[in-house]
């Protein structure tokens, strides 16, 4: 499970707080802590927290690269900010992200080509977030065959299938599994399956129960990362066990232990 | 129309162990074995590098064996009285190196102390100069008395010891930590309790690159193809990532095979099954040349046809599919 730390984001008050004050530690703290607990990749976003966007990613980059060698996933909705900011992120980079509309995934496949970068694609086109798996799939097809003639590699493509709250469209958990099944059909090799996990239980009761039980379902239908809180102990265990379930790897009575061992060992 | 390249990729390669120390690295071997390194499965270099060559390690005993068929004594004779001569008989049979099984150190064997066996592997140690393995009697309690003291008298020497089990690791880790030598973790037949002991031994301080796997052998006829499947299962899942099978794998192939009734029998007991000379060695030879197909590096053997046939396989085997 590729695992990107959800939490330098200007949503959380902490983090907030942290790009008003110029105050590095929190986000020093928040970067090691999320590394530790298995995160392969940190989400950087500052969200509504500053009004020159570009400004606080930049700090909020230049932070964490004190303490942290780890992918950065360059989190912003501005194509402005993102095509300035990415060339001057320092090591590994995730462009997220392009919707799937034809000129917006050129512009952004383009970024990522020149910049060794990865990116991640939403399947979400003008119209929004498609309510059906049918038109999901058809993104994912869009995304694959743009991908293929940009020449981004499909081990530096994510796509995002979108989950919405369960609250909100009971529905979609369902049909996103089933979008994400069916992308996996059309290529090979298969670019990561990507969820912005957390979504699921926005505004819900019990959000870690219903994050943990919709990861083990999204992992059975091929979802290999995803956005997420890795400060969530059961949460990470909930991923390790369902992969390991999968048969990625071997069971041994340590196997939390051991998996753990094996992402610190290899970062 | 274009044939597709069906080659896998493999993310990591096998850890190469090396066993013996030279002079200048504190120890007084010839040369230094190593073993692993390998980046795909076996006899498939077409998809990456092969690795070390399979070695053999010539078995040896503390003491004389009683039980051994007579296609077996009769090429060492006398040196079935004296382990360093053994030793020296199963080096000029072309092995690599020593495997020094401490079996009289069994309660109910000769039950030799920890200072016997410990002169001993000074003996073997004396008498050849190529890397030596020390292998326990398998009695948790005795091991942890006889092997620390064994550990103690070759230090230096880069020996690989064994063997540390789910339930008696403790010891033995911290004896070859302390004495610099390479371990041997064995699990009877089963991938995940493979991992589980590699997992205490980490848990203990020992590096699992230094750590060899024994995952148990069975003879052709006598579960062989059990083995084979542990061992590739095992071999696919390190190459693929998982640092706890990672490892080296050892197969004691000589005992095992030795104890089928169709290596052991005289010509008299079973006159259908050919002669006794060709029938012992094929068993053998027969049972490592398959564990080698499964991903065996290092192999304990017996007889010297066996080993030659071994041997002459490996010579085959490491240029199939190169490129």
């Amino acid at each position: 499970m590729y695992i990107i730390g959800e939490r330098i984001n200007g949503m959380f008050n902490d983090v907030k707080g942290a790009i008003l004050n110029k105050d590095g530690s929190v986000v020093h703290d928040l970067a090691k802590r999320q590394v530790a607990a298995g995160a392969d990749a940190l989400d950087v976003n500052v969200g509504p927290a500053s009004s020159d966007a570009e400004g606080a990613l930049m700090w909020l980059v230049e932070e964490i690269r004190k303490v942290s060698d780890a992918p950065l996933c360059i989190d912003t909705a501005k194509w402005s900010v993102m095509s300035s900011v990415i060339p001057k992120v320092p090591g590994a980079r995730i462009i997220n992200s392009s919707k799937a509309d034809p000129e917006e995934l050129e512009q952004y496949m383009g970024l990522a080509v020149e910049n060794d970068a990865a990116l991640v694609t939403l399947t979400i086109d003008k119209q929004g977030v498609p309510s059906d798996v049918d038109r999901r799939v058809e993104m994912g097809a869009l995304i694959l065959t743009t991908a293929e003639a940009a020449g981004l590699p499909a081990d530096r493509l994510f796509i995002d299938t979108i989950i919405l709250p369960v609250n909100v469209a009971p529905q979609q958990p369902l049909s996103v599994l089933s979008a994400m099944q069916q992308i996996q059909m059309l290529a090979d090799p298969m670019p990561h399956l990507l969820l912005g996990l957390s979504n699921v239980s926005q505004n819900c009761n019990e959000r870690s129960l219903l994050n943990r039980t919709y990861l083990a379902m999204a992992i059975a239908c091929g979802l290999d990362s995803a956005i997420m809180d890795p400060l969530d102990t059961e949460l990470v265990d909930a991923a390790i066990t369902a992969e390991m379930m999968m048969g990625k790897s071997i069971y041994c009575d340590s196997f939390l232990t051991a998996e753990r061992k094996r992402k610190q060992l290899s970062s | 129309m274009e044939v597709p390249d069906t080659s896998e990729s493999w993310k990591t390669k096998i850890n190469t162990v090396a066993i013996g120390a030279t002079q200048d690295e504190g120890g007084t071997r010839a040369g230094v074995v190593r073993v692993g390194g390998a980046g795909c499965i076996p006899g498939a270099a077409y998809e990456g590098d092969a690795g070390e060559r399979p070695v053999v390690a010539v078995e040896v005993w503390d003491v004389a064996p009683d039980n051994w068929p007579a296609e077996l004594t009769r090429h060492y004779g006398d040196a079935l009285n004296d382990p360093g001569a053994w030793a020296q008989k199963g080096i000029e049979m072309g092995a690599d190196l020593v495997c020094l099984k401490l079996t009289g150190t069994h309660p109910d064997a000769a039950d030799r102390s920890a200072e016997e066996a410990a002169t001993t592997v000074k003996a073997v140690l004396k008498a050849v100069d190529v890397p030596l393995i020390v292998w326990g009697c398998g009695v948790p309690e005795k091991d942890n008395k006889v092997l620390p003291a064994c550990a103690s008298a070759a230090s230096g020497e880069n020996c690989l010891l064994g063997s540390i089990t789910e339930k008696n690791y403790r010891t033995l880790v911290a004896a070859c930590l302390a004495d610099g030598h390479k371990l041997i973790s064995e699990s009877p037949l089963d991938i995940n309790i493979a991992k589980q002991v590699n997992i205490l031994a980490q848990d203990s301080g020992f590096d699992l690159k230094d750590i060899v796997i024994f995952p148990t052998t069975g003879a052709l006829g006598y579960g062989l193809e059990y083995v084979y499947s542990i061992m590739e299962r095992g071999r696919i899942a390190g190459l693929s990532g998982d640092q706890l099978l990672q490892q080296p794998v050892i197969s004691d192939v000589g005992a095992e095979a030795w104890r089928a009734k169709e290596a052991r029998a005289s010509d008299d007991d079973v006159p259908g099954l050919g002669p006794a000379e060709r029938r012992g060695p094929l068993w053998e030879g027969i049972t490592a040349t398959n564990l080698l197909q499964a991903g065996g590096d290092i192999f304990i053997m017996r007889h010297p046809e066996a080993m030659k046939m071994f041997k002459e396989a490996v010579d085959e085997f490491m240029g199939v599919g190169s490129v």
